[in-house]
């Protein structure tokens, strides 16, 4: 089995306070808005969740499944709320939000290793020398703005650890880096703390603001303009550090969204973007399963399936899912043949991703794969499609370039282009 | 008595497609083997015969059988005999000695989709007797009261259900919290075991459905943090023929639920007592105890797949095996027939073999 690299719990990535605020506050946007401009912020910004399924869910236990054939395994279909599409018995709530969604079955992402699958479905690029492309957070964060003084750019992990991670955003900048959240839980220093008192902070805070005063009067600069910037955005964010509190939702909220990690996940992943993050990253783990597939798909799609139809509910009667752009993907399948443990391994040639929100046309399936799974009989698509179409679905040109270092570098692979059918 | 050492592979019988689960009918003639097609094949010891049950939508591991034997091992084997001598006198194959008849016996078949099948188990053209929709989720295991009047079934609702012989539900034996993955009714028939994912053995009287103790067995589940997920379950089950032990088998000592990277184990309880042992290979393994059965001469043997495949025997007390045979493949099932005489494993690669006991 290849080494899985998509989650590291290293102790150099545990996060700091200062890292934290420091990357919420380069963002550069205007601070917290009204109650009334939140809302309307809600409307009409546009966000981007994606929905990581970690480790290669399988696609045949899921949205292209293959009932009754040599490589269908146990599960049966069942109807979604859009006549005529099926899909895996495992998925009862996910099917009636069929109608709010679209399924793209004929993708093939050309890589089926587990850290280069997730470097290509993020960027939506295959990996070349010479460059390093941003990750689908680092581009939102960066093309989309965020409104309310939080991070553009975070990823809820599944298990601890959590931090900055600058890499992600490449020649964008640290600034759009991805700020994670270890089990879903801001960083432990994020709250003042209790010896300091409100009085004694903010006389803390003027004597700071008197010394940088002094030394920007004779070395003011743009690099002293980001470093007092960013004290005043950490300021923001910790006023706000609520956003990051699941709790304060209502007993029956939570309860819907199901009392286990992946359901308080996806509860502070709505909670966040209602606050007007661009881009929120949800991992849920695990699907690598070269043993015991089926029995592990009942587990984790079982956990998968309540809060996601949940979330996209939840979406729609906050007015927000017509503006989020909402995806869930995996760095790969899983193969079609069933193996002597009855289990499935990687596969890039053949799976699908799901679509909802903004931009997108509910309802919608492209794509189709021959009987038995094996090969991509129509409409093959790859990543690099996929990301015109997120770019799309939130209004941006993908066609429009980066100028890293004065260079033109595309938004999305000039070689690709949207998939339409998936567009509303 | 009985000689592991003298274990012969006796036949092998293939199938297309990879196999899931085997049994021996009641007689010990017939050995019934459930596929990844659907599909359930019965395979004629006496003559070879290939007959195929269709009418399952989902894969198949549960098979039990109602119906007292007619034609004891011994009288099978005669036959045997007879036909050997027959074709040795007159040099033409067996089929001049025609087989003798079976006698009717039902096979109850349970799926993935949660369906109890009845069937005609000795018919030469089965078709569903009836369909009795058991579970919510998969059955993982069926089995048939020694006296034949209650069948139980057990699944991924967390249920355990008992059946008359005729598919009418007698009641739900509820207390599980997580998936059934084994039920075997005690020779005594008054009491069922069942064991579910989390490791936990259950003890039911069936006079009142309660379960008057929990036995542990939590050795063969483990919630594996890397991966987030549980592994466990009884794979195989088995009371022996006097009622004193119970047998459940699974994978143990798990590094990497997602790769499979664990031990086949048994744990082997004295049933009235309650104590437990655990029994493992002699030889370092990976992989899960997909069956075991216990010998009346007293021998645990377990079946296991993994890194290939494996069968491995325990005389009396021992905790490490002491005699190990190697399967072309990893197998997924063990079956031993009612008189002891015969073993079988279902293999991955779609072969069923047959093991003469001596």
């Amino acid at each position: 089995m290849p080494t899985c690299d998509y989650f590291c719990g290293a102790a150099e990535h545990a996060v700091s306070r200062r890292g934290f605020l420091g990357a919420a506050a380069a963002l550069g946007v205007s601070g917290f808005a009204s109650a009334a401009a939140a809302r309307e912020l809600t409307k009409q910004q546009k966000r981007v969740l994606v929905v990581f399924l970690s480790g290669g869910m399988s696609q045949l236990e899921s949205w292209d499944p293959k009932p009754n054939t040599e490589t269908g395994g146990p599960f049966k279909t069942i109807a979604t709320s859009v006549t005529g599409t099926h899909i895996c018995e495992l998925l009862p709530h996910t099917a009636k939000q069929m109608h709010r969604m679209a399924l793209v079955r004929g993708l093939n992402s050309q890589n089926p290793d587990h850290g280069i699958g997730e470097k290509i479905m993020l960027t939506g690029r295959k990996p070349e020398a010479g460059i390093e492309y941003p990750h689908i957070g680092a581009v939102s964060a960066k093309v989309l703005g965020s409104g309310t003084g939080l991070p553009g750019n975070i990823q809820i992990l599944p298990n601890g650890g959590g931090g900055f991670d600058k890499s992600d955003s490449t020649f964008l900048g640290p600034k759009f880096g991805a700020v994670s959240l270890g089990n879903g839980k801001p960083p432990a220093d994020l709250a003042r703390p209790a010896a300091l008192t409100d009085p004694a902070d903010r006389q803390r805070e003027e004597i700071r603001k008197k010394l940088n005063d002094r030394f920007a009067k004779s070395r003011k600069s743009a690099a002293t303009d980001a470093y007092t910037e960013s004290f005043e955005q950490a300021e923001r964010v910790f006023r706000q550090s609520d956003v990051f509190d699941v709790t304060k939702e209502d007993a029956k909220t939570a309860d819907r969204y199901g009392r286990h990690d992946f359901g308080r996940h996806l509860l502070l992943a709505r909670r966040l973007l209602e606050a007007g993050v661009s881009y929120v990253k949800v991992s849920h783990s695990n699907y690598d399963t070269h043993h015991e597939n089926f029995d592990f798909h009942i587990e984790q799609l079982g956990e998968f399936d309540r809060p996601f139809a949940t979330l996209l509910d939840d979406l729609a009667e906050r007015g927000m899912l017509e503006s989020t752009l909402v995806v869930v993907m995996s760095e790969m399948g899983r193969t079609p043949k069933i193996n002597q443990n009855y289990g499935r391994d990687h596969w890039s040639a053949a799976w699908s991703v799901a679509l909802a929100g903004a931009g997108i046309k509910g309802g919608a399936v492209v794509g189709k794969t021959n009987a038995t799974g094996t090969t991509v009989t129509d409409r093959e698509v790859y990543s690099a499609h996929l990301f015109h179409s997120y770019m799309r679905a939130v209004g941006v040109d993908p066609t429009k370039n980066f100028y890293p270092n004065d260079r033109p570098v595309p938004i999305a692979d000039p070689k690709a282009a949207a998939i339409d059918e998936i567009l509303a | 008595m009985l000689d592991p050492t003298a274990t012969k592979l006796e036949r092998e019988f293939k199938h297309a497609r990879p196999l899931i689960g085997c049994r021996f009918d009641p007689s010990g003639r017939f050995l019934f083997a459930s596929a990844e097609d659907d599909t359930i094949q019965r395979f004629d010891l006496l003559t070879g015969a290939k007959a195929a049950f269709t009418g399952h939508t989902s894969w198949v591991r549960g098979m039990a059988f109602l119906g007292s034997p007619s034609t004891g091992s011994g009288e099978l084997d005669a036959w045997a005999n007879r036909a050997q001598a027959l074709e040795a006198a007159t040099g033409f194959a067996a089929a001049t000695l025609p087989a003798p008849k079976a006698a009717p016996f039902t096979l109850i078949s349970g799926d993935y989709h949660g369906n109890l099948i009845w069937w005609p188990g000795e018919s030469d053209s089965p078709k569903p007797i009836r369909t009795v929709v058991a579970h919510t989720g998969w059955v993982r295991a069926v089995a048939v009261s020694p006296d034949g009047k209650t069948i139980a079934s057990c699944g991924n609702d967390n249920a355990v259900k008992l059946w008359t012989a005729d598919g009418k539900p007698i009641r739900t034996l509820e207390g599980h919290a997580s998936h059934v993955y084994n039920v075997a009714f005690h020779p005594d028939g008054q009491r069922l075991a069942s064991q579910e994912l989390k490791g936990i053995v259950k003890d039911w009287d069936l006079k009142t459905g309660i379960s008057s103790r929990d036995l542990d067995a939590k050795v063969l589940h483990k919630y594996d943090p890397t991966f987030m997920a549980d592994i466990g379950g009884a794979r195989g089950m088995a009371f022996s023929a006097d009622g004193t032990r119970l047998a459940v088998a699974g994978i143990s000592n798990v590094s990497n639920a997602f790769a499979g990277v664990g031990n086949p184990l048994v744990v082997l309880f004295d049933w009235k007592a309650g104590a437990s042992k655990q029994l493992k290979p002699k030889e370092g393994f990976q992989g899960t105890m997909w069956g075991v059965a216990i010998h009346p001469a007293g021998y645990a043997i377990g079946a296991s797949g993994g890194s290939g495949g494996r069968m491995w025997f325990w005389k009396g007390d021992e905790v490490v095996s002491s005699h190990t045979m190697n399967l072309p493949a990893n197998a997924r099932d063990l079956a031993m027939n009612a008189a002891g005489t015969r073993l079988a494993a279902a293999l991955s690669s779609g072969a069923v073999q047959v093991y003469a006991l001596k």
